[in-house]
């Protein structure tokens, strides 16, 4: 799990999803006040689920106010601030 | 430099739940964790888990834990509490497990004013075994074991046991709280961490009833099941503290 993390740390995001952890229940995506996360459908954990993702154009206008974190019952979210 | 603001406790292992997906126990989970690291008290908390969903919190809490038989979480903790009074004892329990099997544990270990803490997780339904009526189902609510909804003639009213506990003179704080959006689990966790507080400070029992959503067995989808907790189940159960020695004089 640290791996997913440094990994992408570097990449600059605010928000970081352990797609392996998620569970794509999406209480994240309806949580979001500016409504940028969303089911990655272009892809499945291994488990079977769309994991939680913010688009890389949307990176931008996350506020890193820790909601989806707050709300996530699978504590598969970091956030960071600039 | 980006920093850090938010991400996954020291006090949970690495171990992914095992929870249906948009179960809210991961979230009391999370905040018991944080509690623990906040107060660094991890290597000092031993935990009793309970019979129900969230049998296997054992595996997640990086603290020391115990399993007890179903409903005996009080009791055992207890009997921990008693041998290692130094200890930060807490129990985690489901309304079946608490307010059904466990009723007379619990209200004994009230009164006795133990200085534990319980979490008491309230989703309205039996989970673990395939969504059978619970004491704390609401009436009307159609679950396995009541098919054309609870009816109280036949079933009784759902049990409020944070009301029923506050009563006695044993307890120092309890509570009711929700984790159905980040409002109400950033006021949950304020409980907890005065609960915790409190059972530091040796001050007696403490309980947190923590409003939980069951998305499987209600047959809702996560998001649908937040809504329904706050329509249905919050006018039953209201959010309050309902006893607190800190308030007194």
């Amino acid at each position: 799990m640290a791996e997913v993390k440094d990994k992408t740390e570097v990449q600059n995001k605010k928000m970081v999803v352990d797609e392996e952890r998620c569970k794509g229940c999406g209480l994240c995506v309806n949580v979001c006040p500016v409504e940028i996360i969303e089911n990655a459908e272009d892809r499945i954990n291994q488990n079977g689920y769309h994991p939680a993702e913010i688009k890389p154009e949307n990176q931008d206008k996350c506020t890193s106010c820790t909601q989806c974190y707050q709300i996530c019952p699978d504590v598969c979210i970091t956030v960071y601030k600039e | 430099m980006m920093e850090k603001v938010a991400s996954y406790p020291d006090s949970l292992t690495e171990k992914k739940f095992h929870y249906c997906p948009g179960c809210t126990h991961g979230i009391v989970h999370r905040l018991v964790a944080e509690i623990m690291d906040e107060m660094g008290i991890k290597e000092e908390t031993i935990g009793v888990a309970p019979v129900g969903c969230s049998v296997l919190a054992y595996d997640y809490f990086d603290c020391d834990m115990h399993e007890a038989s179903h409903g005996r979480a009080p009791a055992v903790a207890t009997g921990i509490k008693r041998v290692h009074p130094d200890k930060m004892v807490f129990t985690y329990q489901g309304d079946g497990d608490l307010a059904s099997i466990g009723t007379a544990e619990i209200v004994h270990a009230a009164n006795r004013g133990e200085n534990i803490t319980t979490v008491f997780i309230n989703n309205a339904i039996y989970g673990m075994t395939g969504g059978q009526m619970a004491p704390t189902t609401l009436e009307g609510q159609k679950t396995t074991t009541s098919p054309y909804g609870r009816n109280l003639k036949e079933a009784g009213n759902p049990i409020r046991m944070t009301e029923m506990l506050s009563v006695l003179d044993g307890p120092a704080f309890i509570a009711r709280v929700s984790v159905h959006d980040p409002k109400h689990i950033r006021q949950a966790k304020k409980a907890l961490r005065k609960a915790f507080r409190l059972q530091k400070e040796g001050k007696g029992f403490t309980m947190i009833e923590v409003l939980s959503t069951c998305p499987t067995n209600w047959g809702i989808k996560p998001q649908e099941s937040l809504e329904w907790l706050e329509e249905y189940m919050m006018p039953v159960y209201p959010l309050d503290v309902y006893k607190d020695i800190e308030e007194v004089e």
